[in-house]
């Protein structure tokens, strides 16, 4: 079993935006400097806390999208037009500005280099943010664990960390990389144009002898869909790891 | 947005859960009071789209926990776990 | 107070105080959905709605004969007791008035059940004399599912959860039961007006 260590009592800390970086036009990664930071795990994530003037108080969980070797905590945020929090982290929030954060956070959507068994991701939307920080993680240790990570996003320009994923799948390390598109077909792309189905997990995933970890990230109905594919399929429930962001795909 | 859609799992909980137990408590094994089933706190249903957080068993829907803040304190029920199991470190 | 976060208003919301707009409650104009579980499949071909416990001949409803009772139209405002506020809502149902007529009873209690498992205690005096209905449609359509639908209870004068969705009938009990919300945290009686959230408010 993972190890679930005492990391003490959870406690907000102020993160300072040292950085932010555009990754989609929905998409920004905001890059926080945390002196307090006591270090993470691939694929946890942290609590977000803004406090209005009025004393209005709204939290929202946000997966850590660096990996345990970078020294700033990263976090990358989808702006939805009627949430409440993303307007604010992505568009309003500047520079030098502070936000509390609680965190790391989670035990069990955990990933670590030292795992032999392949790893297999498998990401809808925002849902790949944690699965990121495994494969940043998987990259700075040099590690060479077979890995596949599924990918799934609306169209193209929806794609999150395109160039760096190019960038990795290319680094003939082990890793692969299979995107599909779910509203768009367009000239010349190369992976799947379609919803998730079982005969693209056929084609992509593992093969069940081959036990591989599995963490499947995004909306709910997404996590879901993907999960009862691989269960039918035979891979035993205790194999996948899930990890639902509710309707929307991020938390509003 | 449907309820199922709305629908979470235990790592929504898991900064909630570090509040009352303080340790980390997602890949802790519960045992479900109505229908005996075995998950680790990340398998949960969770709802937290309520006047407070309910968890419910993935096996059986039964409740396994509520929790409910308010004035600076907690309420939390959790009858519907037989038992939990989790690490000392 | 302590660490504010610049430029940071959060949604829309209404907090300018008015009589309308109980202690701590901001309005809002679209409607929240909360659930403390699954949405219940409810067959309209069994469903029954039903009055039982304290009472000589418990009362039973199909959807046919239910939709057959008088109604009426109502206009309320509701109290969720996580704030927010919804003024000017418009309801059809059937009052309890018309489900309890001619039921003798010594019952002061009543427990409102759902589908679903989903309870909450209620004194006989909170939903009767006009105070409280088992409704069908919102402003003029069906209810929906995630809104209770088909059929929930509607009691405005009290917090919102007290409003059970997915109903299916009326316990006549001579104690109190603290329902799902009251046997843990929420009060007992949940009157906005005198802020009552919390055991010990």
């Amino acid at each position: 079993m993972a190890g679930t260590a005492v990391l003490g009592r959870l406690t907000w800390q102020f993160g300072t935006l040292a950085d932010v970086v555009q990754e989609t036009p929905r998409v920004a990664s905001l890059y926080f400097d945390l002196p307090e930071w006591q270090g993470h795990l691939a694929g946890q994530h942290v609590d977000v806390r803004l406090t209005a003037e009025d004393g209005y108080v709204a939290e929202r969980s946000y997966s850590i999208a660096s990996p345990p070797e970078d020294p700033r905590v990263a976090l990358t945020v989808e702006r939805l037009d009627d949430g409440e929090v993303s307007p604010y982290l992505v568009g309003e929030l500047r520079l030098g500005d502070k936000v509390e954060l609680r965190g790391p956070i989670g035990g069990f959507f955990v990933w670590r280099v030292g795992e032999s068994r392949p790893l297999f991701l498998i990401g809808g939307g925002s849902g790949v943010v944690p699965l990121m920080a495994m494969l940043r993680h998987r990259e700075r240790m040099r590690s060479n664990t077979p890995a596949r990570l599924l990918y799934s996003s609306r169209t193209v320009t929806d794609i999150i960390y395109r160039a760096e994923l190019d960038r990795l799948a290319a680094a003939g390390d082990g890793l692969e990389v299979y995107h599909t598109l779910t509203r768009e077909k367009p000239d010349g792309w190369k992976g799947f144009t379609r919803r998730v189905d079982q005969a693209m997990m056929q084609e992509v995933a593992w093969p069940q002898e081959q036990m591989p970890a599995v963490y499947i990230c995004g909306p709910t109905t997404f996590v879901e869909a993907a999960a009862s594919l691989l269960v039918s399929m035979g891979y035993p429930p205790a194999t996948i790891k899930t990890e639902r962001f509710g309707a929307t795909g991020g938390s509003g | 947005m449907t309820i199922d859609e709305m629908r979470l799992d235990g790592n929504a909980i898991g900064g909630l859960l570090r509040e009352i137990f303080a340790i980390e408590m997602t890949s802790a094994v519960g045992t479900c009071a109505h229908c005996g089933a075995v998950n680790e706190m990340g398998r949960v249903q969770v709802y937290v789209h309520a006047p407070g957080t309910v968890v419910r068993c993935p096996s059986c829907e039964a409740v396994l926990m509520r929790v409910v803040r308010g004035r600076g304190r907690y309420w939390f029920d959790m009858t519907g776990v037989r038992t939990m199991e989790f690490g000392e470190t | 107070m302590g660490f504010i976060s610049r430029g940071f208003r959060g949604k829309r919301r209404d907090t300018a105080s008015s009589s309308r707009v109980p202690p701590g409650q901001y309005v809002v104009t679209d409607w929240p959905v909360l659930s403390a579980g699954p949405t219940p499949r409810v067959n309209l071909d069994q469903w029954t709605f039903s009055i039982e416990g304290e009472i000589d001949e418990p009362k039973r409803w199909t959807w046919k004969d239910f939709t057959a009772l008088p109604t009426e139209n109502v206009t309320k405002d509701i109290h969720c007791v996580t704030k927010w506020s919804k003024l000017d809502t418009n309801w059809k149902g059937v009052s309890v008035d018309t489900l309890m007529d001619g039921v003798d009873t010594a019952a002061e209690f009543t427990t409102v059940f759902s589908d679903g498992g989903y309870t909450t205690n209620l004194t006989l005096d909170d939903i009767t004399g006009g105070k409280a209905w088992v409704a069908y449609e919102f402003d003029g359509q069906p209810l929906h599912p995630e809104h209770g639908g088909p059929v929930r209870f509607l009691v405005p004068h009290l917090y919102f959860w007290k409003s059970a969705k997915w109903v299916r009938g009326i316990r006549l009990q001579k104690e109190e039961h603290p329902g799902f919300w009251e046997s843990n945290g929420y009060h007992i009686r949940g009157d906005p007006w005198l802020e009552q959230r919390y055991w010990g408010d």
